[in-house]
C-alpha cells in the first residue's frame, strides 16, 4: 500500500535517467566534431598546437611516460585535496556546531565566515606560501580556505532546519543539549551537510591545483604538470592533464552524491 | 507533589475504576492537573487565556472544544510546562506527561521502531527494555509489521499512530493531545477515535484532549469543556456518563445527539458573545 508512491518515484527517475544519458552524449559528439573542424580546417598546421585533434590527446593517455607523470600528479593532487577537505570538514562543522549552540557565538563568528567567503582566496595564496612554506602544509591550507565556507554555511543551515514541534518534543523530555544535537540537529542537518560537501569537494581540487601554480616544493601535483606542459607547448599533454583533472572533479562530485544518498537517501531525496 | 497512589499504572492494569465507589479513602481525590485562575498574556500584549479554572481528576479524559485561536493549544503548553502562566497557577501532579502534537513530528531519518523508541532513549531507558516497550506500543496502535518503515512511506493516519505509540512508551500518567487528528479525513479520524478510546480504557491515563470537532470532543470525553476565544475562557463543562471503550454506535445514540447539540449551542453563544 505504501509502496506505490515510491515505485512511481523510481520509475520517474529511471525514465528521466535514460533521457539524461543520450542527449549529453550527442552534445559531446558534436563538440568533438567541432574540435576536429577547428584543428584541421580553421587552424594552420603551424598553429595546430592551440587545439590538438582529439585522437592525439587520447593517444597521450597510452603513452607510458606521460601517463605515468599524469598518474603521479593526479594521485598527489587527490591526496592534497583529500587532506584539505578532511581538515575543512572538521573545522567547518565544529565552527557551525559552535555557532548553533549560542547566539553570542554565532554573532561573534558568523561575520568571519562571510568575510572568508568574500576574500578572493587566490589573492591570499602567495601569502599562504610565505607563512606555511611552499610545500604540503601550504597546499592544504589553500584547500581548506577555499572549501570552508560551503561547509560552515550548509551545516549551520541544516542544524537550524528542525521544526518547532520536534524541538518541543526534546524540551518536554528534558533532553540534554548534546542529546538534542546528536539525536535531532545533526541528523536533520545531514542533507544540507552533504550538499555542502559536494560543493566543497569540487573546490578543494581547485585549491590543490592552484596551490601547485604557486608552490614549487615537494612532489608536484597536476597543477605543476599543467604549468610544465604549457611552458613546453606540449598541447596534447596539456589537454590530457586538464582532462585528468576534470575527471577527478567529476569523480569526486559523483562520489559525494553517492555517499549522500547512502547516508540520507532513505528519508531525503538527495 | 507526588503522584496519586491509587492510579493504576502499567500496561497490564486493564480497565479499572481508579477509585471504586470513591470510598477507599476519606480525602478527596487529588487532581492530576489543575488550573487556578490561570492566565497567559504574550509579550505582544495579546491575552490568550484568562481566568481559567479547571481540575482534571485521575482517570478523566477531558476534551476541550473551541473555535480556532481561542487559546486551546496554550492550555496544553501551560499544562506541559512548555510555557509558564503570567497569571494564576497551573499544577501537574506528575512528571510523566505525554504530549501528542498537531503534526506527528516524527524524525524522518528514523524507522517507525526507532521513532517509537526515541523518548525512552532520551530518558536513558536500557536498550532491551526500550525495544520491548516499543514493540508493545507499536502493537497497541496497530502498526505491527511496519516497524522498519520510514515515516515518508506512511499515511497521515499511520504517522499519527506512530506519534501516539512514541508517547505511550513513556507510560504517561497525564496525556495531552493537541488536535492530533485534525488533519485526517473523517473515516480515519473516527477509527483513530475508537482506538484511542480502547487504549484509554486499557492504560487508564488521565487525558486532556484539544479539538475543534464537537463530535470528536463528545465521543472521546468523559467531560467536555467548551471554550470561547479572545481571550480564551471556559464557557461550559459538560459531563458525559458513558464508559470507555466507547461503543462506535454511541455516535448514533439519542444521548450523543443531545450532548452534541448542547455543546454546539454553548459554542455558538460563546461565538456571538
Amino acid at each position: 500500500m505504501s509502496a506505490s508512491p515510491n515505485t512511481r518515484q523510481t520509475l520517474l527517475r529511471r525514465r528521466r535517467g535514460r533521457a539524461n544519458w543520450i542527449a549529453p552524449l550527442l552534445v559531446l559528439l558534436i563538440a568533438i566534431a567541432i574540435a576536429y573542424l577547428v584543428s584541421y580546417v580553421v587552424l594552420e598546421p603551424s598553429r595546430q598546437f592551440l587545439l590538438p585533434p582529439p585522437h592525439q590527446v587520447i593517444a597521450v593517455f597510452f603513452d607510458p611516460v606521460t601517463l605515468g607523470d599524469i598518474a603521479v600528479g593526479l594521485s598527489r593532487t587527490a591526496l592534497v585535496a583529500a587532506l584539505g577537505l578532511a581538515a575543512a570538514i572538521v573545522i567547518g562543522m565544529a565552527w557551525a556546531i559552535a555557532m548553533s549552540q549560542a547566539r553570542w557565538i554565532e554573532d561573534s563568528l558568523f561575520p568571519y565566515a562571510v568575510i572568508l567567503q568574500c576574500i578572493p582566496i587566490l589573492a591570499l595564496v602567495p601569502l599562504i606560501g610565505f607563512w606555511f612554506g611552499y610545500d604540503l602544509p601550504a597546499r592544504i591550507v589553500v584547500c581548506v580556505m577555499i572549501s570552508l565556507f560551503p561547509i560552515v554555511s550548509n551545516t549551520l543551515f541544516g542544524l537550524r532546519s528542525t521544526d518547532p514541534g520536534q524541538r518541543d518534543l526534546f524540551l518536554l523530555e528534558k533532553s540534554s543539549r548534546w542529546g538534542r544535537l546528536w539525536r535531532l540537529e545533526l541528523p536533520a542537518a545531514m542533507p544540507a551537510v552533504f550538499a555542502g560537501l559536494r560543493i566543497a569537494a569540487g573546490l578543494t581540487i581547485v585549491g590543490a591545483i592552484v596551490g601547485d601554480f604557486f608552490f614549487s616544493r615537494g612532489t608536484p601535483g597536476l597543477g605543476a604538470l599543467i604549468s610544465t606542459y604549457q611552458s613546453r607547448l606540449q598541447s596534447p599533454q596539456l589537454f590530457a592533464a586538464i582532462i585528468a583533472a576534470s575527471l577527478l572533479g567529476v569523480l569526486v562530485f559523483f562520489a559525494f552524491g553517492w555517499l549522500g544518498r547512502r547516508v540520507v537517501g532513505h528519508w531525503y531525496d538527495f | 507533589m507526588s503522584a496519586p497512589q491509587h492510579l493504576p499504572v502499567g500496561r497490564e492494569a486493564g480497565y479499572q475504576d481508579p477509585d471504586p465507589g470513591g470510598a477507599t479513602t476519606e480525602r478527596p481525590r487529588q487532581p492530576v492537573l489543575s488550573f487556578e485562575r490561570a492566565g497567559l498574556t504574550f509579550p505582544t500584549g495579546t491575552t490568550a487565556l484568562k481566568d481559567i479554572d479547571l481540575e482534571v481528576l485521575p482517570g478523566e479524559f477531558v476534551t476541550v472544544v473551541g473555535p480556532s485561536g481561542c487559546g486551546k493549544s496554550s492550555l496544553l503548553r501551560l499544562a506541559s510546562g512548555l510555557q509558564t502562566v503570567t497569571d494564576g497557577d497551573v499544577r501537574a501532579a506528575t512528571e510523566k506527561i505525554g504530549y501528542v502534537f498537531q503534526d506527528a513530528t516524527l524524525l524522518p531519518w528514523r524507522s517507525v521502531r526507532r521513532n517509537v523508541e526515541l523518548l525512552a532513549e532520551i530518558a536513558g531507558v536500557p536498550a532491551g527494555e526500550r525495544a520491548q516497550r516499543a514493540a508493545d506500543a507499536i502493537d497497541l496502535v496497530g502498526l505491527a509489521g511496519f516497524e522498519k518503515h520510514y515515516p515518508r512511506a506512511l499515511s497521515g493516519g499511520m504517522r499519527m499512530r506512530v506519534s501516539l505509540a512514541r508517547s505511550l512508551v513513556r507510560d504517561p500518567q497525564l496525556f495531552l493531545f493537541d488536535e492530533p487528528f485534525g488533519a485526517l479525513d473523517e473515516i480515519t479520524r473516527e477509527r483513530l477515535n475508537d482506538e484511542l478510546s480502547g487504549i484509554f480504557a486499557l492504560r487508564r491515563f488521565t487525558g486532556l484532549f484539544i479539538t475543534h470537532s464537537v463530535a470528536e470532543a463528545v465521543y472521546l470525553g468523559t467531560r467536555v469543556i467548551v471554550m470561547s476565544g479572545r481571550p480564551g475562557t471556559i464557557r461550559a463543562d459538560i459531563p458525559i456518563p458513558e464508559s470507555h471503550p466507547r461503543d462506535p454506535d454511541f455516535r448514533f445514540s439519542k444521548e450523543f445527539a443531545e450532548i452534541t447539540s448542547q455543546v454546539a449551542h454553548h459554542l455558538r453563544e460563546g461565538h456571538s458573545a
